[in-house]
């Protein structure tokens, strides 16, 4: 079953034609220089409001929806830690059997999930697979801080190797308690999932206004659509919370984080760390403006530059999915 | 002498046909006539045949639904909670550790104040494996603000779907509903079901309105916020008294079904009593217990005893006072548990302990043994409730057993 765009929205242009309309606004008490916080104003700027959200457990639930000083403008609700695949199928289904009975009026509307690292990369993916196989018009945003950052930041499938948090503490025995590589979850359920139109990872500050156009593109196009952010924590990440714009950028630039969408099955490289596009800055320089990678020694940041080395040069699609061989047939 | 069961007289004018099924066919038909809105499906036995049976009325076109085949049960009864907070009326189920492995969503369901319907054909609890009925899966949410009911045919399963669905959408109750219903004994075995027309289903059980707390951009509400120590005791205590309203709202549904379809059901509707007026010594217990503890009802007045058998359909709320009431006027009970409550006070089941703790404030109080049996999906034969009801004749007026547990059909 096809699915129609859902609303005609134009694509923004530069800051200045960013809405203007919060739909996310006071209320909650997120940590100065949240990435997250600016990740969730603006899906909901550009979803605009006739959008139902859900919230997955983690620290945009906490953080955000005290009792009775609720930030949201729009239906908001929460759901568990691992469910948010399934919070945004069951009120898609919920929206498309009303409409279609004619119990409510057949109009419009977006389901957008947001759940964390930890929730959808971990505990959720398999929701979220469900999720992205169905044919209902929904979108999850996956906001990457790289821990479990309400809990006391503790080590996801999603943090960076060799990062320290409360479960990775570095010691005199094991410098590195962090040996997980991150787990590359746009690029896994792109590849899994075949009729999923668009999947895209981003960051909500750079390049400006590249992830408020990707949150319409996905509801544009419609189906199950999947986002992956990656949202600087001053908290987790140990630095001024000042600098969370610049570490976005950092990130991105040194091809730890590659910038992508996948529309239809076309990669386009929204920010290219290529060695034929803009390429890569070192490593290093974005993991020394962290206190949590302060106990790295040479060798541990030249292992990391040689896997991000790999990602970009051997990967057969560069970034997305670690093939590395063409297709040849053993007969 | 009173024989108020289910299968009491009905309206014909309000059924449309009859039909051969069995429990989860009957259930499937319930859900059909509440025009349920979502459904979410997982495999697992035994209940799972009801969502065959459901997929297979869509194929058709007998019935207009979004069907969702979940990754899990935790998705499934996620999907299920969502659906309904938009004013979807959803439809979910599961048996045995399905159940146990979608617990988390199972406790915010009712926590979020949803009013959804589960179907639990119940089942052992792995390890080891076990397909058969046993009934401490649906006895884990006793204490998670569901409203919980066992059926004994695959009639009182269609109707208690149209039911259940009244009650817990409810204005004063807004709970979800687990209807329980013995795994193979009742998913599984055919009987002769009446189907209730669409016209008087729909008389009966009312749209699904959430009214001001549906989540929809024309009402723009946050649900679940994080509310800590500040009102988490006060929110509580409103799940209670939702529950306590239930009570009220239970013996007016009946009432009204009855209206409807026919004198169905006897007052005051949490239990059904079996040859119990002059009865001196009666077993109570949940689900098809009730088959073979009737047969031996029979069996033993014709040889002049007076027995008689109170099957019990509530359990949340737990019909406390009305149950009180009844049971206290007989000399001695048999409470009979087709689970077990490891460590517990009594050493007995579940069902034992509640109905201890009812029992406990009446003025006449009756001497009560335990009966754990059928557990794991064994048998429970009409020997085996013949000998209960000898069991606990023995106790009638002797304090010293008072208490005792007998595990039936045990290989010692």
């Amino acid at each position: 079953m096809s699915t129609a765009p859902i609303i005609d929205y134009e694509r923004i242009k530069g800051v200045k034609n960013v809405p203007l309309e919060e739909l996310y606004t006071s209320g909650h008490r997120t940590c100065q220089g949240c990435e997250s916080a600016t990740t969730m104003r603006g899906f909901i700027k550009s979803a605009g409001p006739r959008t139902v959200v859900t919230g997955a457990t983690g620290c945009m639930y906490v953080a955000n929806t005290s009792y009775m000083t609720t930030p949201w403008i729009v239906p908001w609700m929460h759901t568990q830690l691992g469910a948010g695949g399934s919070s945004a199928v069951g009120m898609a289904a919920g929206l498309r059997a009303l409409k279609r009975k004619g119990k409510i009026k057949d109009e419009k509307i977006n389901v957008i999930n947001f759940s964390g690292d930890l929730g959808a990369g971990d505990m959720g993916i398999g929701g979220i697979s469900a999720a992205l196989q169905s044919d209902y018009d929904l979108l999850i945003i996956m906001y990457d801080n790289e821990s479990a950052a309400n809990t006391d930041i503790q080590a996801t499938g999603l943090s960076t190797y060799g990062a320290q948090t409360t479960f990775t503490p570095p010691g005199a025995k094991h410098p590195i308690m962090q040996r997980r590589w991150k787990k590359n979850v746009a690029g896994m359920l792109a590849v899994g999932h075949p009729t999923c139109k668009y999947v895209a990872t981003a960051c909500a500050t750079y390049p400006p206004t590249d992830y408020l156009n990707k949150v319409r593109k996905a509801l544009e196009i419609g189906g199950p659509t999947f986002i992956h952010t990656y949202d600087p924590c001053p908290k987790g990440w140990d630095y001024h919370p000042r600098y969370s714009n610049e570490l976005g950028e950092l990130g991105i630039k040194c091809g730890l984080y590659p910038l992508y969408e996948i529309v239809e099955g076309n990669i386009i490289y929204t920010y290219d760390a290529r060695k034929n596009g803009k390429g890569r800055i070192p490593v290093k320089e974005f993991l020394t403006k962290q206190g949590r990678f302060e106990h790295l020694k040479d060798e541990h940041f030249a292992y990391i530059q040689k896997m991000v080395d790999e990602m970009w040069d051997e990967w057969e699609m560069p970034g997305v999915a670690p093939i590395k061989g063409i297709l040849k047939a053993r007969i | 002498m009173s024989v108020a069961t289910a299968e009491a007289r009905s309206d014909a004018s309000a059924y449309e046909r009859e039909d051969l099924l069995n429990g989860c066919q009957a259930v499937a038909q319930g859900v059909r006539l509440a025009d349920v809105d979502v459904i979410a499906a997982y495999p697992i036995r035994p209940y799972t045949e009801v969502m065959d049976a459901i997929s297979k009325l869509i194929a058709d076109g007998a019935f207009d639904a979004e069907y969702i085949i979940a990754d899990s049960e935790h998705s499934q009864f996620e999907i299920v909670k969502h659906a309904s907070s938009v004013n979807a009326r959803a439809f979910g189920g599961s048996s045995g550790t399905g159940w146990m492995y979608g617990f988390e969503a199972l406790v915010v369901t009712a926590t979020d104040r949803l009013p959804p319907l589960f179907l639990v054909g119940n089942r052992a609890l792995d390890d080891p494996g076990a397909f058969g009925v046993e009934h401490n899966d649906a006895m884990a949410i006793r204490d998670m603000g569901w409203l919980l009911a066992w059926v004994t045919s695959p009639q009182e399963a269609l109707e208690h779907v149209l039911i259940g669905y009244r009650i817990a959408e409810d204005k004063q109750v807004r709970m979800p509903m687990a209807l329980a219903m013995d795994g193979a004994f009742l998913t599984h075995s055919q009987h002769i079901v009446k189907i209730p027309s669409v016209a008087a289903a729909k008389k009966f059980l009312p749209p699904y309105d959430l009214g001001e707390r549906r989540l929809h951009p024309d009402n723009p509400i946050s649900i679940a916020p994080q509310a800590n120590e500040d009102w988490v005791m006060e929110i509580r205590r409103q799940n209670w008294e939702a529950a306590k309203r239930a009570r009220g709202v239970i013996q007016e549904a009946y009432r009204e079904f009855n209206r409807v379809f026919g004198d169905r059901y006897a007052a005051p509707y949490y239990f059904d009593e079996f040859m119990t007026e002059d009865a001196e010594i009666v077993l109570i217990g949940l689900g098809t217990v009730a088959s073979p503890a009737r047969t031996a009802v029979r069996r033993l007045r014709e040889r002049g005893q007076k027995v008689g058998y109170v099957s019990l359909r509530w359990f949340r709320p737990f019909p406390t006072v009305e149950l009180r009431e009844c049971l206290s006027r007989f000399k001695a009970i048999g409470v009979v548990d087709r689970d077990f409550a490891h460590g517990s006070p009594d050493n007995g089941g579940i069902l034992l302990h509640e109905i201890r703790s009812c029992l406990y404030p009446a003025k006449n109080r009756p001497a009560i043994v335990n009966f754990i049996g059928g557990l794991g999906g064994r048998d429970l034969s009409i020997a085996d409730a013949q000998r209960m009801y000898e069991i606990t004749a023995e106790a009638a007026g002797r304090d010293s057993l008072d208490g005792f547990v007998t595990w039936i059909g045990l290989r010692e």
